[in-house]
């Protein structure tokens, strides 16, 4: 059942999807409050799916596929809180894809890739996934504030008067909307290495941090400190929030693709 | 729909054909009472504003000498102002009205300003009782023209002037201008004039930079801001997030290295240069500076003149909107044509029955209350019967183009007076009674 209703929620968002392909090139009033009210719908199929996995058992709650679910779905949440502090959908742009393309992914079909060893504290794991999974939401939408801070910024500069009216929000707002979910994500983040790192311990009585997902995902942590520094201190934004925003999404991807590598963090199949 | 419209505008008239002809304000309501005490008019307003002078008559047979009326009034000779003028009647009257107040006839296309100038024109004629039903009924709708034009097309929305192209750019880089410092550097008209729509939209303070520190000071006082001496430029200059500078220094004043300083100090908050000095003060690889935006005459004007053919393309489905409310304003009006006429017809009925039933109550003597009754019912019921058809073919001819036709047919049928229209029922009414004295003699006789 779970399943049936991650595919509504999947039609949903495909409306979502196309709003962001046409968004870029023209601005329609209309089809940005279709697309959100598709997207809220989704989000209520994607809800029940999600409970529905939750109540069905702890081990499948932990499939790689649940996982991505999950992901989608707290990116969605995100999405909806900014457009309620900003009343913008442009985001949008940048998370529709990004949540289609990993509920696509989870919808694909039941695979549950599981956990074989033993975890002892399922709180934790359960404390670790979601504040992870919150961290990477966080990090999709600062990452897709800051392509769409460059792609403002070369409108701006380019001084071609036709792209005037467009449907990004000021410059400013995106700058805000980036380094606002950049600073929430980042405890996050850090909290869900945390129980990781005491799932972990708990389970193997030790850290490798030679492992690859451990080291990928320290990896993605410094950069992620980096770059809240960078901008905290020195007020970075632009190219070169672009370019460090990029390379933490790419860390994370990696730490993400690592799970078929680890032989920790297994979800060996 | 006996509109007459004349008047030159901007198109049609040079400045000092213009001039001639504007009223000034406190001038206006005796020129409307001139207007409707000149002959061949019933209703009169002028329109005056510095792009047009236009005076729109309603006349009582749709004809009337305006031409005349101006030359009079302005004390002009008639092959001085006759090559300038447009006259209108009838429906095109009708369009003109619409067009003006959704501002399509203006100089700058959309522009907000002339529906409030029509709107006072229109108030004022009417304090003096120059407009009545018609013009009433004809600029209410012209109004509401204007506001379905603007809400449907894009004709008005994008800026149009340097100023207001400064502050749409600024807010697409800032959001909001709440709490953002403007600084002016060189005092001039043109830097004023763009400071004052950016405080109009928030801005915090304002910082002046002056070669003569006394024109500083005395900039900085109108706008309640801080003069700061030309050499403290660069030391200030990023307390601003938006700069307008007008120098006229033949060098470029902000250069690379000033705006990597600017940056650095103000933690890469981004920095808008509006430049609008010949030469430019900005130099142009400040703007490969991430975070600094900058804007020269040339760019702002740009954008302006894109704005200009967009506000173009969009008066091209403001016209098509403007069309179609003219058909359905001429169609109204036919409709309210025909009211009279029935009007007539109906009194014109109702005074023969009266005179049948007198007489017939002259030869039976004292009729009985039932006989009374009974008559009463017979007569009305015939002439229901009877003027059934002829009022509803007039009622629905009133939304065909025959209306008049037909019109005319029913009056010249039952010999009805006087011209089919609203404000002239009343005068018909009395006009048929004299009319139908005579009748029922005739009638009598035979």
């Amino acid at each position: 059942m779970s399943l049936l209703w991650l595919r509504f929620a999947l039609a949903c968002y495909f409306i979502g999807l196309v709003y962001a392909f046409v968004a870029l090139s023209r601005t329609s009033e209309l089809f940005s409050r279709i697309a959100l009210h598709a997207a809220s719908l989704g989000m209520v199929f994607h809800f029940v799916s999600l409970v529905e996995v939750f109540l069905s058992g702890q081990v499948v709650w932990v499939s790689v596929h649940n996982g991505e679910s999950l992901l989608a779905f707290l990116s969605m949440t995100f999405f909806m809180v900014i457009y309620a502090v900003y009343q913008t959908t442009s985001p949008g742009v940048v998370v529709f894809p990004v949540v289609f393309f990993l509920t696509f992914v989870a919808a694909i079909g039941e695979q549950p890739v599981l956990l074989t060893q033993f975890v002892s504290h399922k709180g934790w794991l359960i404390a670790h996934i979601i504040l992870i999974f919150t961290g990477y939401a966080a990090l999709v939408l600062s990452f897709g504030a800051s392509l769409l801070y460059l792609l403002q910024e070369r409108r701006l500069k380019s001084k071609k008067p036709t792209s005037m009216i467009s449907f990004l929000p000021a410059l400013e707002v995106i700058d805000q909307i980036g380094y606002r979910s950049l600073l929430l994500g980042f405890p996050f983040m850090t909290l869900g290495l945390i129980t990781g790192s005491v799932v972990a311990l708990t389970t193997y009585g030790r850290i490798d941090f030679l492992d690859p997902k451990i080291l990928l995902s320290l990896l993605m942590w410094v950069v992620y400190m980096v770059m809240v520094f960078t901008r905290w201190n020195s007020g970075w934004r632009g190219r070169r929030a672009a370019f460090l925003a990029t390379f933490t999404v790419v860390a994370a991807l990696a730490a993400w693709a690592a799970n078929y590598f680890s032989a920790m963090h297994r979800f060996a199949s | 729909m006996r509109f007459q419209l004349i008047g030159v505008n901007h198109k049609s008239a040079p400045l000092e054909v213009r001039e001639r002809l504007a009223i000034p304000e406190k001038r206006l309501p005796d020129v409307c009472r001139d207007l409707t005490a000149f002959p061949g008019i019933e209703e009169g307003m002028v329109i005056s504003t510095c792009n047009r002078v236009e005076v729109i008559t309603h006349t009582v047979n749709g004809t009337a000498d305006l031409r005349g009326f101006l030359h009079n009034y302005f004390h002009v000779e008639p092959d001085e102002l006759d090559p300038h003028l447009y006259e209108f009647r009838a429906k095109d009257a009708v369009r003109h009205v619409f067009r003006v107040a959704a501002s399509l006839d203006s100089m700058v296309v959309g522009e907000a300003q002339i529906l409030g100038q029509v709107k006072e024109a229109y108030a004022t004629a009417r304090a003096v009782g120059a407009v009545r039903g018609q013009l009433d009924q004809l600029f209410s709708r012209a109004f509401a023209v204007a506001k379905r034009v603007r809400t449907e097309t894009a004709v008005g929305s994008s800026s149009v002037s340097i100023a207001s192209v400064a502050v749409e750019l600024a807010k697409k880089i800032f959001g909001t201008l709440q709490g953002k410092n403007v600084f002016i550097v060189g005092a001039g008209k043109m830097s004023e004039l763009a400071a004052r729509h950016l405080m109009a939209h928030g801005c915090a303070s304002i910082f002046v930079a002056n070669r003569t520190y006394e024109r500083a000071i005395g900039l900085a006082q109108k706008f309640n801001g801080q003069a700061i001496k030309f050499e403290d430029l660069y030391s200030t200059c990023d307390r601003a997030d938006i700069v307008i500078t007008s120098t006229g220094a033949p060098h470029a004043i902000f250069r690379r290295e000033h705006g990597e300083q600017f940056l650095a100090r103000r933690k890469n908050r981004p920095m808008f240069f509006i430049d609008i000095a010949v030469p430019r003060d900005v130099s142009p690889d400040m703007a490969k500076l991430d975070g600094i935006f900058t804007y020269d005459i040339d760019d702002l004007q740009q954008v302006v003149t894109s704005h200009v053919a967009d506000r173009r393309k969009e008066a091209e489905s403001a016209e098509a909107i403007i069309a179609a409310e003219v058909e359905k304003f001429e169609a109204r009006s036919h409709t309210l044509d025909v009211v009279p006429t029935i009007v007539s017809l109906q009194d014109h009925l109702e005074t023969i029955r009266q005179a049948e039933i007198d007489r017939v109550r002259g030869r039976m003597g004292q009729l009985t209350p039932e006989q009374e009754i009974a008559i009463e019912a017979l007569t009305r019921g015939i002439i229901n019967k009877v003027m059934h058809t002829p009022i509803t073919t007039l009622k629905s001819a009133a939304r065909e183009s025959e209306a008049t036709t037909v019109v005319d047919v029913v009056r010249r049928l039952f010999n009805l007076q006087g011209k089919p229209q609203v404000s002239a029922a009343q005068s018909d009414g009395s006009e048929v009674t004299q009319e139908v004295a005579p009748k029922n003699e005739v009638g009598t006789r035979r």
